[in-house]
């Protein structure tokens, strides 16, 4: 059942539940950011309505700055602007930053310690149609390899919001994962956010499962019906959303893993070097856990609708619930 | 900000000083790169004893000038001039590139907070420049008092993201950017029209809509006129062309790319002064100015 500690959308299991794209709460998002702080700049690189960071132009023209499409650039200015004390928010598809400008990334920000926010949309197979050069499955695992880097995917419209805000205060390099797709929304205004700290969604704290599913980003969704349906055969179910890639909250991974004895891990990525592969390292560690992985296998992804390329690479509900009857077996 | 004989006299004495060093520090090092640093080493101490605003008692002062190293190879002679300049004392520089040292192989700020960024990878500091001056317009206006100074060097702008740069101080309009590009015609793999031709590059710049000089990049008058003229262009960005020779005060040295990222003493090469000379040599040069005096340390 659904943790009611976490106020989650009463109509989340409805059919008609209401879908908005995430990347419209960083849009709104980073409006009240800059309304709270003076220093908070946006830059982009020739996509900035794709990105919705032209509701921040709008209401912010001296504070935006538009870099053409060259990411490279984007980024180190961004350092350049951190270094006078400004919070620069970059936005472009993720496959462009941080894909494109990983090394900017890495010695202009990371290595300096500056706080520039970099978002990437689009990311997943979620951009669907413009096929597999646009379709960032690999950003988790560059950007969480980088020293001082903050890494965060989030599940929702909502739950953008309010990590938008939130790393505005941080202090540190981030990179912000947002999906282009309309999304489910899951939370809501009273959903407790805190970058760091994951969210047990679906079952009860302190009580036993007989499954954890560690998931990130908009296949959160899909992990909560997954864990409603699998009631109906006497599957216990529990759902830890991770918006937080890194720091990895390790507390609510090994409680997970103590009350469940088996994961499951969910992310619109390559299976390797993004969640999966952090919890796995995590665990590995301290508490050797059966785990099964949801991820793209070693491919690029192709043209199609979200939908067909999600089912087709195997995150949907079908390989997410074979999964958890998989790793049931390992126990 | 013009220049008396006298100061004149002072920065040569002083550059000849810094030059020293270097060897010195590249010598202890056992590895580490000559000809830039060597090149470079009038424009460094006319910044740090003519042109800029900063105060080595107070490094981290806010309305200091920023200057930004893009080509971090060349930071012996950052680390020389600013040791020389009272920002820490010189005996330190012989910890270049050792374990736990300040003074890392490229400079990184986490080490060294008095470097403005952390360079080495080539063709990021202009670009860091740039968002630096757009800060600060933001902040402080076109009459902002203070002018963002970025050094690169000329093998560098084969790097692409520089042209981005480039074209982004145009478009804002930068009055307060002034890069020195370090045009000394070698790189790694030899001369930079070999590798990747860079003429008419002053045209180049132009055409980007920048206010370009081209100066020679040892007489400390032209550095100063330059950047004079430079500072008063307040609706764009500046570049100047800075003719150098590498490897400039050690005769075996100059003009030859084998010395871009070698020090002196380490290895036999061909067509240059036995290993076990060339440290000798080089200081000796330096310290009677070319033979023109006598040095008391022989």
């Amino acid at each position: 059942m659904k943790n009611s500690l976490q106020h989650l959308n009463p109509k989340i299991f409805d059919k008609d539940v209401e879908k908005v794209p995430i990347r419209k709460g960083f849009g709104e998002g980073l409006v009240l950011a800059g309304e709270a702080n003076s220093q908070v700049v946006g830059l982009c690189a020739d996509l900035t309505e794709s990105t919705q960071m032209h509701l921040f132009k709008a209401k912010f023209p001296e504070r935006f700055v538009e870099i053409g499409v060259a990411e490279q650039n984007l980024a180190s200015v961004a350092s350049g602007m951190a270094a006078m004390g400004k919070i620069p928010f970059i936005s472009s598809y993720a496959m462009f930053s941080p894909g494109r400008n990983w090394e900017q990334i890495r010695t202009t920000i990371c290595y300096n310690n500056r706080q520039v926010i970099i978002v990437g949309s689009h990311a997943g197979v979620s951009v669907g149609p413009d096929g597999g050069t646009h379709q960032a499955i690999e950003d988790l695992a560059i950007t969480r390899v980088i020293p001082n880097m903050t890494v965060i995917s989030v599940c929702d419209h909502i739950e953008a919001r309010k990590a938008t805000l939130a790393v505005a205060n941080l202090g540190t390099p981030v990179y912000l994962r947002l999906a282009r797709e309309k999304t489910a929304v899951i939370t809501t205004d009273e959903s407790p956010f805190e970058i760091g700290k994951a969210n047990l969604l679906y079952g009860t704290p302190d009580v036993k499962a007989d499954v954890g599913i560690v998931a990130t980003g908009a296949l959160v969704y899909k992990a909560l019906l997954v864990a409603e349906a699998l009631k109906k055969e006497k599957i216990s179910v529990k759902v830890l959303n991770v918006h937080t890639i890194k720091p990895l909250d390790e507390d609510a991974v090994l409680t997970l893993a103590k009350d469940c004895g088996a994961l499951v891990t969910v992310e619109e990525h390559q299976i390797t070097g993004g969640l999966g592969g952090a919890v796995a390292e995590y665990l590995a560690t301290v508490r050797p856990t059966p785990i099964e992985f949801i991820g793209v296998h070693n491919q690029f992804g192709q043209s199609g609708t979200p939908d067909e390329l999600i089912e087709y690479y195997g995150m949907g509900e079908f390989s997410i619930t074979n999964a958890v009857k998989a790793v049931l077996k390992r126990k | 900000m013009d220049l008396t004989p006298g100061k004149v006299q002072f920065l040569k004495e002083k550059a000849n000083d810094i030059r020293i060093s270097i060897i010195e520090m590249l010598v202890a090092a056992g590895s580490g790169h000559s000809a830039g640093p060597l090149g470079m080493a009038d424009i460094f101490t006319t910044l740090y004893f003519h042109i800029l605003k900063h105060d080595s008692k107070n490094p981290f002062w806010e309305e200091r000038d920023r200057l930004i190293l893009s080509n971090g190879h060349i930071c012996p002679v950052m680390y020389a001039t600013m040791a020389h300049a009272g920002y820490f004392p010189k005996s330190e520089l012989l910890t270049l590139r050792k374990f736990k040292s300040r003074l890392q192989g490229h400079p990184h700020r986490e080490f060294y907070p008095y470097a403005e960024t952390s360079s080495g990878p080539l063709g990021a500091g202009l670009s860091q420049a740039v968002g630096m001056a757009l800060a600060d317009r933001m902040d402080n206006g076109v009459s902002s008092d203070r002018f963002f100074y970025c050094l690169v060097g000329d093998g560098e702008l084969n790097e692409g993201q520089n042209w981005e740069a480039i074209m982004l101080a145009a478009k804002e309009r930068l009055g307060k950017l002034i890069v020195f590009v370090d045009r000394n015609n070698i790189q790694i793999d030899g001369y930079t029209e070999d590798i990747m031709p860079l003429e008419s590059l002053s045209h180049k710049f132009e055409s980007f809509g920048w206010h370009t000089e081209e100066i020679d990049g040892h007489n400390f008058s032209s550095i100063v006129e330059a950047v004079g003229r430079a500072q008063a262009v307040f609706d764009g960005p500046s570049v100047i062309v800075a003719r150098t020779i590498p490897g400039k005060g050690v005769s075996y040295m100059e003009r030859d790319f084998k010395w871009h990222g070698a020090p002196p003493g380490i290895s036999d090469m061909k067509g240059e002064p036995p290993k076990a000379e060339q440290v000798k040599i080089a200081l000796h040069e330096l310290r009677t100015l070319g033979g023109q005096i006598k040095s008391e340390h022989e």
